[in-house]
């Protein structure tokens, strides 16, 4: 199995590499959208969102054919189902899982689509939130948990699946949370997390 | 690791005397790198629960590692095939990042490259797809008439396979002397070989009678599913990114998306064939719009980097369906995460959906009519 020498070289690192690897990541500014002549029809479906939750999200971009939603994750579910039932979107392209150590932060970025609306057929909604992240991680089991999507989008099934695995990140709600990419016997930290370093690197 | 989060196959369960648990692979050449765990009663699956991960190979950990340059060999390993259509996401998204503007003759390069690419890639899934079948005339040929696409792009890259042929800016090499000549003798014999294969397989009666009405997807539950590429325009869901949300020159170019309505393996299995004859098209289309002479490359400064914390999600349609790169940086020459959203991954959540109340015998019809490629799918 590929995985084999992989495993043996992650095994001692965490102990030497931790503190090398804190530094690294650099603080975090959320952006709020500049008045710049912002693209019409992209503008006009962020405006709908904020009429409707006002504070409780920001903005984070519009730019051509994508428009950036940073959400908490008590609101996630209310904003999610929001863009699908009343803003035509009705599937999730990807699910990628962000880590940032300095913040005590993992942050989720949802990028949601449409097939069935011919006029969203290029845009993309990037829904962001944030979970808690906890310096021994033990997945499944610690406050590192955000609200499952997949009984809105079902197509987030497999991918909140690999997030959980990748970054420890449980998923409240989903019917199925088991790894699905990593070995059965894998006991080390969740790979894509910042502080898991890669030997010799 | 406790029991709860492991696949069925391991944990332990209740023995029934109705269903069996069955492993197909992950060595078992129906199923390619990865593992299916089947439970049939008698001969049909009851459940089925797929097991990617045997070809994991952590590209996504790699990519945090290097630089933007550095990253170009390694992230076309997904699909070796494929391999300009894997880069194209990331090439694109680091040029936005960077903010670069690529000359026009590149971006014609880039788009030639791309199509043959997907007939090299569709090529190979049609010779395992007729091998899965039974069919060993259709693993023959479409192996040996790849070649003719191969050797073009030996000699626009140098390489048979994994050209790196994309860069940020353009593409590595101009075209040899002589290429558009040659390209086109060669695109036209392969249309015509391509065309043949109706006779022997698409018309067959005995694929039909296999394929039809076996592992139905309709519209609604393709849309639900989120599925992309072949799969998804198999349902009859007009979504080709080419023309939905155009990249470089395809907005110039008149691209027709072949789209069925059936949703059964039969229609999967077609769209694909169908893309490669539109793909001809879109080359001849591509060959002679193509400015003759001109710059292939912006030079970019030694060890480029983005502006401050920034986040881009770049989509290109591949062999497989729409293919996403999110890159996010934080101005440092690597990015600080890399995310490959890829259409095999995509379609994997269908697997489960469409075996159920299957026979056994047509799940290979069924698992790779999804335009599946376990390696990129593991990423």
């Amino acid at each position: 199995m590929s995985t084999n020498t992989e495993q043996v070289t992650i095994e001692e690192k965490p102990a030497e590499e931790k503190p090398v690897a804190k530094p690294v990541a650099k603080p975090v500014a959320k952006p709020v959208a500049k008045p710049v002549e912002l693209p019409a029809f992209e503008k006009n479906i962020s405006d709908k969102i904020v009429e409707k939750f006002g504070d409780k999200i920001v903005v984070s971009f519009v730019k051509v054919n994508r428009v950036g939603i940073n959400v908490d994750k008590e609101n996630v579910h209310d904003v999610a189902k929001f863009i699908r039932d009343e803003l035509n979107y009705d599937h999730v392209e990807s699910v990628s899982g962000v880590d940032y150590p300095q913040d005590k932060e993992i942050e989720v970025v949802y990028h949601i689509g449409s097939y069935s609306d011919p006029s969203l057929a290029s845009q993309l909604i990037v829904l962001a939130t944030r979970a808690e992240r906890e310096e021994n991680p033990i997945p499944g089991k610690d406050a590192t948990k955000l609200p499952t999507l997949r009984d809105i989008f079902y197509s987030v099934e497999f991918h909140e699946r690999e997030v959980f695995e990748m970054f420890g990140v449980y998923f409240t709600g989903h019917p199925d949370n088991r790894r699905l990419l990593l070995p059965e016997d894998w006991a080390d930290l969740p790979p894509l997390r910042k502080d898991f370093a890669i030997k010799g690197r | 690791m406790t029991n709860e989060f492991l696949p069925p196959g391991l944990a332990l369960q209740k023995a029934d005397e109705r269903i069996m648990t069955l492993n197909v692979g992950p060595q078992h050449p129906g199923s390619g790198h990865m593992r299916i765990i089947v439970q049939i009663d008698g001969d049909y699956i009851v459940a089925c629960d797929p097991d990617p991960g045997y070809v994991h190979r952590g590209e996504e950990k790699m990519a945090e590692y290097r630089n933007y340059i550095t990253n170009i060999p390694h992230l076309e390993r997904p699909v070796i095939h494929d391999s300009c259509n894997v880069l194209y996401p990331y090439v694109l998204g680091v040029e936005d990042l960077l903010g670069i503007e690529v000359p026009e003759r590149a971006k014609y390069v880039r788009v030639i490259c791309s199509e043959l690419n997907r007939c090299i890639y569709t090529m190979y899934w049609l010779a395992i797809y007729g091998i899965f079948l039974g069919h060993s005339t259709m693993f023959m040929w479409p192996a040996g008439d790849r070649e003719l696409l191969i050797d073009l792009m030996e000699k626009i890259s140098g390489a048979r396979v994994t050209h790196a042929h994309f860069v940020p800016g353009g593409v590595r090499n101009d075209l040899p002397p002589n290429f558009e000549e040659v390209c086109l003798r060669q695109v036209n014999y392969f249309e015509k070989r391509i065309r043949e294969y109706a006779a022997v397989f698409y018309d067959n009666p005995i694929l039909i009678s296999r394929t039809q009405d076996t592992g139905v997807l309709s519209r609604e539950d393709a849309i639900r599913l989120g599925v992309t590429g072949s799969v998804l325009r198999a349902s009859g869901v007009d979504y080709d990114l080419r023309k939905k949300e155009p990249y470089d020159v395809y907005e110039e170019l008149d691209v027709h998306s072949n789209v069925m309505k059936e949703g059964d393996s039969y229609a999967r299995s077609k769209i694909p064939w169908l893309d490669m004859l539109e793909s001809c098209n879109i080359i001849k289309q591509a060959l002679e719009k193509m400015p003759k002479s001109g710059s292939v490359r912006v030079k970019l400064k030694p060890n480029p980097k983005g502006k401050g914390l920034n986040s881009v999600y770049k989509r290109v349609e591949s062999g497989r369906g729409s293919l996403g790169c999110h890159i996010v940086s934080d101005g440092k020459v690597e990015p600080y995460r890399l995310k490959l959203s890829v259409g095999s991954f995509r379609n994997l959540i269908a697997l489960p959906y469409l075996l159920k109340g299957e026979k056994l015998g047509n799940m290979p019809s069924v698992y790779w009519s999804l335009n599946y490629w376990p390696v990129e799918a593991d990423r």
